[in-house]
């Protein structure tokens, strides 16, 4: 570890991938991502990587499957419109068991929307990211630091699962600046058998396909992912809980959002509120074993998140309708304050109170 | 006595060294080990009256990065003074560059130094750094941080490539410490 450094999200995210053993970028700028690109321009060609500025999202994606099939540690990186785009590529990363990391800097949609934060995209991201039965490991940072880490855990991850991995970050954590210590550099990076790396007409050829015109092949092929899906959603699940012993009313909020929530738990703590935050890390698999948890002390739930209300479908699901499940949001671009998330609490207090 | 909890609001023209001054208060509270947070707008308003950054130094984790109700508020156009001086809590501190700013609005609750920053920096041959002169008067006014640091947080900012900068830089600071 070296010493603390002011660093952009995006930039500290690009620094930290490359750091990761990152040696394959490909990408296209879009606001509000468009630093994580700019760094890796200038990174990549002093560390014998490769940057390459596709001449579209689609492109990049298809890229990504490419690098992944040869076995290299490789990325893309976009925002909403563009990680739309990117949706069949990843479907068919995850149809051919390809590691590969996506970076989302969730900016205010449906369609172009705004270049300002949001998390509209959390259905997208946690359910339907492209067509077919499957998922991606999906992490969400709340800091400049933790979009350095995670990048590690999401390369991790991906090729101890054989999966694509998501970082579903928002305008908020990529533009703004933290103090951050950037991971060293990984030393060895595991062997991938499978990589089509050429046979050297000393094996059986390494295939990367996600196509099965049999159908009892494919299904087969489905159920063994789902088998590693189960292990996933059982050993990986990630979250952080604030003030939670004791909390009647417990906020679930995730990435930026968290930051804000923190503060009204605070100030609603000072008023005498039993009030606490659990942070999924995780959004899928969403954390539930810690959410359970909460269940014991909490008269009510209100899930805060920068959208109309998608995560507070997985809350109801953990925790289902014998207390109240409640959103709160702003939407489209505007960051909520810590008093207007205060409110929401006591307003749910009055509500659900003695 | 020190006021060591900000979180401020500075904005005024791109290319006036806004973001660069809330990186250099930033970088002070780093140096001093502090929670700080920097957060540009890049949104429509770039490319209108306005550029600013909001920058919270605090002891506890910065919630949110965005300020809303700044306890301090630098200014260095029209537009800035006259879009965020109502958002300043009472009690607050606003610092103005009167050099570019010709209706001060006034306010009963907040304390208000008008600065002529622009014109002080060109009186002293370092035409760009109104900014820095500015960030001084903000230690003089409230020592967010040892002196030191705030010195050292400006040879951290200056980029390698530009270090015959650092000199005016230091000075400019000194200036506006001293008004």
């Amino acid at each position: 570890m070296g010493e603390k450094v002011l660093m952009k999200g995006n930039e500290a995210l690009a620094a930290a991938a490359v750091r990761a053993g990152c040696r394959f970028y490909f990408g296209y700028p879009i606001t509000p991502q468009t630093e994580l690109a700019a760094y890796m321009s200038k990174i990549m060609p002093k560390v014998g990587g490769t940057f390459l500025q596709a001449e579209s999202e689609i492109s990049a994606i298809n890229m990504l499957y490419g690098a992944a099939a040869a076995g290299a540690r490789a990325m893309t990186s976009s925002s909403s419109p563009g990680v739309s785009l990117k949706g069949e590529g990843i479907s068919y990363m995850a149809g051919a068991d390809l590691p590969g990391v996506i970076v989302n800097v969730e900016r205010g949609g449906p369609g172009l929307g705004s270049i300002q934060p949001s998390q509209q995209d959390y259905w997208q991201a946690t359910r339907a990211m492209g067509h077919g039965d499957f998922f991606q490991i999906v992490y969400a940072p709340n800091t400049v630091q933790e979009m350095a880490d995670m990048i590690f855990t999401a390369f991790e991850k991906a090729d101890e699962y054989l999966t694509p991995v998501m970082i579903l970050a928002d305008g908020l954590l990529g533009q703004m600046m933290e103090p951050v210590e950037l991971p060293d550099e990984i030393g060895e990076l595991p062997e991938k058998p499978w990589a089509t790396t050429g046979t050297k007409g000393k094996r059986e050829h390494n295939i990367a396909n996600s196509l099965y015109l049999q159908s009892n092949e494919l299904e087969a092929k489905l159920l063994e992912r789902a088998k590693r899906y189960e292990i996933i959603l059982d050993k990986e699940q990630q979250s952080e809980g604030f003030m939670l012993d004791d909390a009647e009313i417990v906020l679930v909020a995730f990435g930026a959002s968290s930051r804000i929530a923190r503060s009204a738990v605070v100030k609603a703590r000072e008023e005498g509120i039993k009030v606490g935050l659990l942070r999924p890390i995780t959004l899928w698999p969403f954390p539930a074993k810690a959410l359970e948890a909460t269940m014991g002390t909490a008269k009510a739930y209100l899930s805060v998140e920068m959208n109309m209300g998608q995560m507070v479908d997985d809350v109801r699901l953990v925790v289902g309708k014998d207390v109240p499940v409640e959103h709160f949001g702003r939407t489209g671009g505007i960051i909520p304050t810590p008093d207007e998330v205060l409110e929401a609490i006591r307003t749910l207090n009055a509500k659900v109170g003695e | 006595m020190a006021q060591r909890e900000l979180s401020i609001v500075l904005s005024g023209f791109g290319g006036q060294g806004l973001l660069f001054a809330g990186k250099v208060i930033a970088q002070a509270g780093l140096l001093e080990d502090r929670h700080v947070s920097w957060l540009p707008s890049y949104g429509p308003e770039m490319r209108g009256g306005t550029a600013s950054c909001s920058v919270v130094l605090s002891d506890e984790p910065v919630g949110s990065p965005l300020v809303t109700a700044p306890n301090v508020l630098i200014a260095m156009n029209q537009p800035s003074i006259d879009k965020f001086i109502g958002e300043v809590e009472s009690g607050g501190l606003v610092l103005a560059d009167s050099s570019m700013i010709q209706d001060m609005p006034s306010r009963d609750d907040v304390t208000i130094h008008t600065v002529p920053a622009t014109n002080l920096a060109y009186e002293n041959g370092f035409k760009t750094l109104a900014n820095i002169i500015l960030t001084g008067k903000l230690f003089a006014e409230t020592e967010f941080c040892e002196k030191q640091t705030l010195l050292d947080a400006v040879a951290k900012c200056v980029p390698p490539k530009k270090q015959e900068l650092l000199e005016p830089n230091l000075k400019a600071l000194e200036l506006g410490m001293s008004l």
